[in-house]
Parts: C-alpha cells; sequence; structure tokens
C-alpha cells in the first residue's frame, strides 16, 4: 500500500530502543508521582497528560525499532502511530471535560484542593 | 557515543527537566509553561523516531492547544503559587514515591532491559510522512477515526454544558 512513497533516510540507527523506552517510563513515574503527591487538581490533570504523553512515546519507539517477529514493518509502524493519532484525540476532549468540571466546583466551592474534594465520600 | 546519541540525550534532559518541573514547580503556571517544554522537545523526538506528521502534531495540538487551555484555567483560577498551603496528609509524599520507584524498577527489570542494545532492523522508514498517515487513517481505520470525532463533539458539548450550567 506505501510502496509507492519515497523511503526516508534513517537518521537514528545508532541510537538504542530503551534510551527511548528509558526516557518513556521515567515520564510516566514522574506524571504518576504528580498524581499522587500535588494537590492542585490542575497539576493532577497535567501530570496525566505527562504520562499519556509517555505512552505516546512508547507507541512511537515500538513503532520505528519494529520486531523481527511482525510481518510488515511499515504495516506495524503505521499502526503504532494511529494508536498515537487516537490517544492525542482523547486526550483532548479529556481536558476539555475535565478542566469545565474543575471550573464548575471552582464557582461552586471556591477552592480547588483535591484533599478537600471529599463531597461524595460514603 | 556518536552524534545521534548526543541529540538524543540533549533532548531527553530536557523532556525530563520539563517533566520534573512539572512536579516539583509549586506554582501551576510554572508547572504549565514546564510541560510546554516537556511536550516541544518531546515532538523533536518524534521527528528523530521518523514521525514527522505526529511530532507536528505533538507541537500544534499539544503545545499549542491543550496548554493553552490549561494556561486559562489557571489564570482563571487565580492560583498563582502564593496561596498554596502546605501538605496536609503526612506520608503521602513517601508514599507516592516508593510507588513510583516500585513501577519504574519493575517495568525497567520485565520490559525495557532487554532493550537496551536493540537497535532495530534496517527497513525503508517511510511511515511518517502525512501521505501514508492519510492513506492508512482513511482506510484501514476510518472507522475508529469516526468514532473519535463522535467521542470529540460529545467532548465539546459537554463542557459548554458544564461552563453554562448555573450550579
Amino acid at each position: 500500500m506505501l510502496s509507492h512513497l519515497i523511503p526516508l533516510a534513517s537518521v537514528f540507527d545508532d541510537v538504542p530502543l530503551g534510551w527511548f523506552l528509558t526516557l518513556s517510563l521515567l515520564m510516566f513515574t514522574l506524571g504518576g508521582l504528580g498524581v499522587m503527591i500535588r494537590r492542585n487538581p490542575v497539576v493532577v490533570f497535567m501530570c496525566i497528560e505527562l504520562m499519556l504523553n509517555a505512552v505516546n512515546l512508547s507507541f512511537l519507539s515500538f513503532a520505528a525499532y519494529p520486531s523481527p517477529v511482525v510481518g510488515d514493518p511499515n504495516q506495524a509502524a503505521m499502526s503504532g502511530q494511529m494508536m498515537v493519532i487516537f490517544v492525542m484525540a482523547i486526550a483532548a476532549a479529556e481536558v476539555a471535560v475535565g478542566l469545565g468540571i474543575i471550573m464548575a466546583i471552582f464557582r461552586q466551592k471556591n477552592e480547588v484542593d483535591v484533599d478537600e474534594m471529599s463531597t461524595l465520600r460514603g | 557515543m556518536t552524534l545521534n546519541q548526543i541529540a538524543f540525550l540533549v533532548m531527553g534532559a530536557a523532556a525530563l527537566f520539563g517533566a520534573v518541573g512539572v512536579v516539583f514547580f509549586r506554582s501551576p503556571v510554572r508547572a504549565a509553561l514546564s510541560l510546554v517544554i516537556n511536550f516541544f522537545v518531546l515532538g523533536l523526538i518524534y521527528f528523530m523516531l521518523g514521525s514527522q506528521m505526529l511530532g507536528i502534531s505533538q507541537i500544534m495540538v499539544y503545545a499549542g492547544a491543550i496548554m493553552v487551555l490549561f494556561l486559562f484555567v489557571v489564570m482563571m483560577l487565580r492560583d498563582d503559587g502564593k496561596t498554596d498551603k502546605p501538605q496536609t496528609q503526612e506520608g503521602k509524599f513517601l508514599v507516592g514515591l516508593v510507588a513510583s520507584l516500585a513501577i519504574a524498577a519493575l517495568t525497567y527489570v520485565a520490559v525495557i532491559s532487554p532493550t537496551m542494545n536493540y537497535t532495530g532492523e534496517k527497513f525503508n522508514r517511510i511511515y511518517g510522512t502525512p501521505q501514508s498517515i492519510g492513506t492508512v487513517l482513511f482506510t484501514q481505520y476510518v472507522w475508529p477515526f469516526e468514532v473519535i470525532s463522535i467521542l470529540l463533539l460529545v467532548g465539546i458539548v459537554g463542557s459548554i454544558m458544564l461552563a453554562k450550567r448555573k450550579f
């Protein structure tokens, strides 16, 4: 399907896959730490975005370094990139709705603090 | 240490600086600006991985649109860090740190350590252009694409509802 396209020179052949995955892991871990320790819900949202981007980075790394067991490497790379596009779209929708909810809570209570948001506690 | 590896290390250090800033800056505005740094450098790393189209999308969608939304909300909340109260739940930081380190160690040992020397099979990297993305997105993935567009429409309507409604 893609064979009519012009091949691009590969520019990163000497960087191991593990480096990209390590960066992705560190970003995911920092995002998770931020979700657990921060109290401002907007910053918690930013940390969730950080985790989503870490996952995107690992998708694209695995897409760019095909394993020998997959069939067509270009097809495998396309699947990884499609996942990244869908994650981006869902993240955008999630941010719009989540920030709307935070604004609604702020208008009602005049403060934002995830430790104080316990109205739904049984 | 080749030139590509040095380039990756520089970009990775910048991305990590941004990520650390998001978590540890007290002021939400500084956290948001660190996140802009992180997203921008991540877009450059996508270029390095051969995904030009997604690198441009990353810079436009994340570093542009989503971060503007975040900054708007941060400024509407008037929370500029000076009102940030000290931590009330003792031990939360410690628990978070231990949990994160456990996740990191497990994932590193189980998934990442076997790939530390893997530089990949050689193949023609033609997957990152807008043309190839569009070809696959509108043929093979057209049904998920339509579902995503409905999800975005629902998100738009829902956030307008949340913004207009009087509680």
